[in-house]
């Protein structure tokens, strides 16, 4: 890089630069603060509406905190809301999933990362291929497939996908993974008798806990937080996971005078899991962001 | 399982390599014993390629030539699901509403990602803190979040004309107004923004030390360093921010449904939305099939260009320094 210095002084005076560092650094923690309160007001929002009567919530001039704090709110959402029928829902299809893509997404990483092939370079290009493909492309053709299977009322077609392949992110998240183990300990499993279903499954898997965690976190967020399947295919109430139930709860018009008390404790209270995940799991989480680029 | 099976079967397999002599023939057939687990072990996905997404693509794009409604099987209809849409004002609403968000979310939501991923690379006091707090709004997505949002955008008991009106400006009706509608969604995505914001943090950090010191040898100011070090190190991630950021962005769904339904008059008719109501209300499915395809084209279409500029803006030099 050959840059001409415009005129600035090849040294400042020390002191100067001191106190600006500390100027700027009193600066940049504001922004900091500021942004990170604005970021944190919508939560608070939602707190302060879950506590609040109904009566309240709808008073003007606004009521800014709760006054009584009402904490039955969430004792009366999640008897109006069926909630804990929802939240069962929601639990069985995202462990399902969870299982699932963990399971088929290493074993085919596996393939990909340990075992030749003629055909496995072609293949692997069409894993990353269908990274780019929107699901809206094959949504259409799916759900007349899983009609025609009478899947449609189960929850099947959210569930059976991911046993699999589990996600062409996944694959290529765990083959990146896998081949970062040395393959001299392939070798020696090897030389000690061992089959390759072996090597999968007492090396290469235990080896790569954190990348399997990975894997484990985002298919349970995204089936956790998946809306649109759900809609298409669960028909019936007893089925709905918390998402379907909260919308439905909520109603058509977000212009109605909703019982936004209820809705917000319950909301709330649908996105603990998530929360609870990211503090337990907050190391994994960002670094499989930083290796993928997937968002939450 | 079945691997052991399939390992041991080739052996009786007729084919060339097993004709070649003593040795090479060893070696052919552990190849091909090789190859056989390969297939195995990714069967699951084979399987589920060819179950859920060839077969899904292939017939996606038949059906999107064909006339459709579930109750009689489709028929042949040529062009006249893709002529009908150049005509649907429907679409071009959608496109329209769509597109304005995809650039007003996605050009926002970069360029404050990245002002913040700069501050947090910044030596400020109790930065881990600060970094949890910027990302965990974007772990927390869906109906929930669509669900505060809406009341958050409330024009009368909401909290941000509340905010707005301590400075005594009368906030709009967000959510049902024509104009605000869209800017309203924006607003709604940039909370979001620290998905992004750890991706620049990485790629920041990734930064060797040395071009800075190089720079500053060379009597580079901080504004120098940013827009002649920073900028293009960082370049091939604002590219991979980008190009993620309108696949998204073309795909949203799930705010829209839950916050507006499309309105008010189809203000907010997401395109997706509107696809969702040609298949799933009016079981419209071929002319839901041709608008899915005009989809993938235009996300292909934005992704090439996106990738095709970026010789003139991307610092490759950084990626493969890596």
């Amino acid at each position: 890089m050959t840059s001409i210095p415009l005129g600035a002084p090849l040294a400042a005076p020390r002191h100067s630069k001191k106190t600006r560092t500390k100027v700027q650094q009193v600066i940049t923690t504001g922004v900091v603060v500021t942004g990170a309160c604005m970021l944190l007001v919508p939560l608070i929002w939602m707190i302060r509406t879950s506590l609040m009567s109904p009566g309240q919530i709808f008073l003007l001039p606004m009521r800014w905190l709760p006054d009584p704090v009402r904490w039955a709110n969430y004792r009366e959402a999640v008897t109006e809301i069926a909630f804990w029928t929802y939240f069962k829902n929601s639990l069985r299809i995202a462990m399902l999933t969870v299982v699932g893509s963990a399971l088929s997404s290493s074993l085919v990483a596996y393939a990909f990362a340990r075992l030749r092939a003629p055909d496995k370079d072609v293949l692997f290009m069409i894993v990353l291929g269908t990274m780019m493909l929107p699901g809206e492309v094959t949504m259409i053709p799916s759900f007349l497939l899983f009609r025609a299977l009478r899947w449609v009322g189960t929850i099947l077609p959210l569930v059976v996908p991911s046993y699999l392949g589990g996600g062409a992110f996944f694959i290529f998240l765990l083959r990146q993974f896998f081949s970062t183990i040395p393959l001299e300990l392939d070798d020696a499993a090897k030389m000690d008798g061992a089959g390759l279903l072996r090597i999968y499954w007492d090396l290469i898997l235990p080896l790569s806990k954190p990348a399997l965690a990975t894997v484990g976190i985002f298919s349970f967020f995204w089936s956790w937080n998946e809306f649109l399947g759900p809609l298409i295919y669960l028909d019936s109430m007893e089925q709905w996971t918390l998402p379907l139930g909260l919308k439905i709860f909520a109603g058509a018009g977000v212009y109605a005078q909703a019982k936004w008390h209820l809705l917000m404790a319950a909301s709330l209270l649908a996105m603990l899991p998530s929360v609870i995940f990211f503090f337990f799991a907050q190391r994994t989480f960002v670094r499989g962001i930083v290796l993928t680029g997937l968002k939450g | 399982m079945q691997a052991s099976q399939d390992v041991i079967a080739p052996a009786g397999v007729v084919s060339p390599s097993l004709l070649a002599a003593g040795r090479r023939r060893r070696r052919g057939s552990l190849e091909r014993q090789e190859a056989i687990a390969f297939h195995v072990f990714a069967s699951p996905w084979i399987i589920g390629f060819l179950v859920f997404t060839l077969f899904p693509l292939v017939a996606s794009l038949y059906l999107s030539f064909s006339k459709y409604e579930l109750i009689t099987p489709p028929t042949w209809s040529g062009l006249s699901n893709y002529r009908m849409l150049l005509r649907d004002p429907l679409i071009r609403q959608a496109l329209k509403v769509t597109t304005i968000y995809s650039v007003g979310s996605v050009t926002l939501g970069v360029v404050l990602a990245f002002l913040v991923a700069l501050l947090m690379n910044q030596k400020v006091k109790g930065v881990y803190v600060w970094r949890t707090i910027y990302y965990i709004p974007s772990t927390l997505s869906g109906v929930p979040v669509a669900l505060l949002w809406a009341w958050i955008f409330n024009p009368n008991f909401g909290i941000l004309n509340a905010a707005v009106g301590l400075v005594g400006i009368k906030g709009p009706n967000w959510l049902g107004s024509s104009d605000w509608v869209v800017s309203a969604f924006i607003l709604m995505s940039l909370w979001g923004i620290g998905g992004s914001m750890v991706i620049f943090l990485a790629g920041l950090q990734g930064i060797p030390d040395h071009l800075y010191e190089a720079a500053s040898l060379d009597g580079a100011g901080v504004l120098r360093k940013f827009c002649h070090v920073t900028v293009p190190m960082v370049s091939p991630v604002i590219l991979f921010n980008l190009v993620m950021g309108v696949i998204g962005a073309f795909r949203t769904f799930t705010a829209g449904y839950v916050m507006t339904d499309g309105g008010p008059a189809n203000a907010s008719l997401f395109y997706v939305l509107y696809l969702y109501r040609r298949a799933f209300r009016m079981f419209d499915m071929g002319y839901a099939c041709s608008m899915a395809w005009v989809l993938f084209a235009i996300i292909m279409v934005l992704t090439f260009i996106i990738f095709r500029t970026s010789s003139f803006w991307v610092y490759y030099e950084a990626v493969s320094g890596k």
